[in-house]
């Protein structure tokens, strides 16, 4: 069954036929005390129909706490984008997402998975210098909500 | 911003699954994004008003932006 309608499909498919790079999304998941690792998983599975260039890797929460560690995951269900290189080794974008990607969320995801995918960053010139001066580790925690 | 700089990390938090999290951060309207645990920026802001807040914690030269 599909979440998407139709003509929110080919949308997307139009949106994603501009990616000009890989990218891969590991999912971090486990299949116990979750309430919508499932629901994720759902949404996920739409997004590898709509391009060659998405690709879903499913890591196991529980069974695999040193991938995560690495990624700074700390729950579930979480995201991790990373950036495919032509030899496959996938540089971390460092954009995650913590909780099922619907609604708003959803159409943030989207958008992530366009700038990993080669888009042209939105940044003004002047902003980008500005963040490229950060030379210490910064964490940025956006809330939202669904709706 | 994080796929800007590799040292800059960006977390879209469903607030709701996570009701710790909203609490820790005081969320009780989003958007809100929190930086370092310090800085708090509600609501949606446009692009200099909102690089600027966000890296108001760190560099002494860039003050904060009042509402």
């Amino acid at each position: 069954m599909g979440l998407l309608s139709p003509a929110d499909q080919d949308k997307l498919r139009a949106s994603f036929s501009e990616m000009t790079s890989n990218v891969r999304v590991l999912f971090f998941t486990q299949s116990l005390d979750c309430e919508t690792c499932l629901h994720t998983r759902h949404i996920l599975d739409e997004l590898p129909a709509l391009s060659d260039k998405i690709a879903i890797e499913e890591v196991n929460f529980v069974l695999e706490k040193e991938k995560a560690t690495q990624y700074g995951i700390d729950r579930v269900p979480a995201l991790a984008l990373l950036a495919d290189g032509s030899n496959g080794d996938g540089r971390d974008s460092r954009i995650r997402f913590l909780g099922a990607p619907s609604g708003y969320e959803f159409i943030s995801l989207v958008q992530a998975l366009l700038l990993v995918g080669g888009r042209a960053s939105s940044l003004t010139d002047e902003n980008r210098q500005k963040l490229a001066a950060v030379d210490k580790p910064m964490t940025v925690q956006v809330f939202t909500t669904p709706t | 911003m994080a796929f800007s700089n590799s040292h800059i990390t960006a977390y879209a938090v469903e607030a709701t699954e996570f009701p710790d999290l909203a609490r820790r951060y005081r969320v009780t309207g989003v958007p809100k994004t929190v930086v370092d645990e310090t800085v708090e920026i509600l609501g949606g802001l446009p692009q200099d008003l909102f690089v600027a807040q966000a890296l108001s914690g760190r560099d002494p030269s860039v003050g904060p932006i009042g509402p």
